[in-house]
């Protein structure tokens, strides 16, 4: 047996060896070895899933329907889905063959992904963003080109420089509004002038829209409803965030019929299908669950405002974030490097926060806490941030 | 902002009023004198705690009873469900659509005691036609908690 490392590397994929470890996964080990710490480091609702989408799990396993669904997923459920879309986003798809259920919007995403790649096809996103886009682009031998959004501009984007950007080989471009870590979202002139640059320039557009439920001053039309976006744009989403179904693994897919069938290909032959359970599940989420999402849309918004509130007090300078759930205050005063801000505080206070570089490098200067947390854990939390923040004068 | 304040204190009546303030972005002083108008209004007409008995020294005895009452021309059910409510002993009391007219829940020291006051005071009052008494045995559920604490369930600490 040759255990050379050389050996060693050629047992793996090299592309894959030479990915980073995610950021957030890095700082999960030190934060599992701190006893009692607060965590303001998660990414999921702290609600439990609302009991009559529970009820309906239950229930699918009592009728014993437990055996595979179609590729594409339960019929039924793309049909309340592209309904869905069609009420709430001014979107239409038939459930037919442009929707694809998948194993949350993780796998949808990166389906997506696979079906559009080809080797060298750049891939323009927005960072600081979701930990996952640029290995995802990179497992499709893709070429991920990354734009900043900054604070002065609420983390949004800026077209012209989409523009700048753009070259022979530009294949697509990702967005994620509602945005994980931000909070920023996309109004509406710049989704039409992105819009329109995707046309003029025969782009994908890939729309990331998991968080778009949690969108705390009204919701305007997907950028997927725009004209001339039907034929061109992925609309990705999921139930995990809006209807704290995160363990469920729901997520779909609409757009295309070219680009649904490519990734159902994808998906047959690696996933065969996403959980019957958990279909059966999401369409009573769809069907009945509304007002257990809006209460729990409420309750985010609540806590975000206290969550703001209380970082500006305590000397963090935090934008009010018009969706998701994360608050992303600059810790820039502080003198410290987003890691150190967090292993600091982590170490001296115990309440977890994750530093903003572990969401792109222009995340340098911000550490994300989410504000899916407990009420009592976020006063906590924010009575040591302010202590820390003091302690660093 | 009242029906904001209201869910909220709904949730928890003992919620700080910087604590709402800080929720719904309004001055701590703007949602005390909210509270307190709504209570001089008489649309917040007290504050209850939500008690495991089981877990304390309480040994007093509750029951539902069902009331049927011939109504009166002037003011159907008022005078008698009036009547019924000044008695310390009943906690809660509704008109109700179905067999019978009001739900009456008495609260009392002892088996007896209870039983008195329906034969004794309540059933002796002019327009009751019949009371049916059930005593509560176990508490699951009121308002909106569950007795028995479910197991605890602990997340991740930190995920994407």
């Amino acid at each position: 047996m040759n255990d050379s490392k050389l050996y060693r590397k050629k047992r793996l994929a090299t592309h894959i060896s030479e990915l980073p470890k995610s950021g957030i996964r890095e700082f999960f080990d030190i934060v599992n070895n701190v006893e009692d710490v607060i965590s303001l480091g998660v990414g999921e609702p702290d609600f439990v899933t609302p009991w009559q989408i529970c009820e309906a799990a239950i229930y699918s396993i009592e009728k014993g329907h437990t055996g595979y669904t179609s590729n594409l997923g339960l019929y039924s459920l793309r049909k309340e889905i592209c309904k869905y879309l069609e009420s709430d986003y001014g979107c239409s798809y038939r459930p037919d063959n442009e929707c694809i259920v998948t194993v949350g919007v993780s796998e949808a995403f990166d389906l997506a992904i696979r079906a559009i790649t080809n080797p060298g096809d750049e891939i323009i996103y927005f960072e600081p963003c979701y930990v996952s886009y640029n290995a995802e682009i990179r497992m499709a031998f893709g070429v991920p080109v990354a734009l900043e959004t900054h604070e002065e501009n609420e983390f949004s984007i800026d077209v012209e420089a989409v523009r700048s950007k753009i070259t022979p080989k530009t294949k697509a471009i990702i967005l994620n509004f509602p945005c994980n870590p931000t909070g920023g979202t996309l109004n509406s002139r710049q989704m039409q002038e992105l819009a329109a640059l995707a046309v003029e320039n025969n782009l994908i557009v890939l729309t990331d829209e998991i968080y778009s439920e949690l969108t705390y001053e009204g919701r305007l039309p997907s950028i997927a409803s725009l004209p001339g976006m039907k034929e061109r744009c992925i609309f990705l989403h999921g139930f995990s965030k809006a209807f704290a179904m995160t363990g469920f693994r729901i997520g779909f897919a609409c757009g295309p019929e070219d680009i649904i069938g490519t990734m159902m290909k994808i998906h047959q032959y690696s996933m065969m299908c996403a959980s019957t359970v958990a279909q059966e599940a999401a369409e009573e989420a769809l069907k009945n669950g509304r007002r257990e999402m809006e209460k729990m849309r409420e309750e985010y918004m609540q806590r975000r405002n206290l969550m703001v509130k209380g970082l500006n007090e305590a000397g963090l300078k935090c934008l009010k974030p018009k969706g998701a759930f994360y608050a992303f205050p600059s810790i820039k005063n502080t003198g410290l490097t987003s890691n150190d801000f967090a292993k600091k505080f982590l170490e001296q206070h115990k309440v977890a926060v994750i530093p903003g570089t572990a969401f792109g490098p222009c995340g340098e200067g911000y550490v994300r806490c989410c504000y899916a947390a407990s009420v009592e854990n976020i006063q906590e939390a924010l009575r040591r941030m302010a202590l820390f923040v003091e302690s660093l004068r | 902002m009242n029906e904001k304040i209201l869910n909220l204190l709904n949730g928890n009546a003992r919620i700080s009023s910087s604590e709402i303030a800080a929720r719904l972005e309004k001055s701590q002083q703007e949602i005390e004198s909210a509270i307190s108008k709504m209570e001089d209004d008489g649309i917040i007409r007290g504050y209850k705690v939500i008690l495991n008995e089981d877990a304390t020294n309480d040994s007093s005895v509750r029951a539902l009873i069902e009331v049927r009452v011939t109504p009166e021309r002037d003011g159907g059910f008022n005078n008698v469900a009036k009547r019924i409510c000044r008695f310390p002993e009943v906690t809660d009391v509704y008109l109700v659509s179905g067999d019978y007219d009001l739900r009456v829940e008495v609260k009392g020291e002892s088996l007896q005691d209870v039983a008195a006051f329906v034969h004794s005071k309540l059933a002796t009052i002019n327009g009751v036609i019949s009371t049916a008494t059930m005593f509560l045995l176990k508490k699951y559920k009121e308002a909106g908690k569950i007795m028995d604490g479910e197991d605890s369930y602990e997340r991740l600490k930190i995920v994407p």
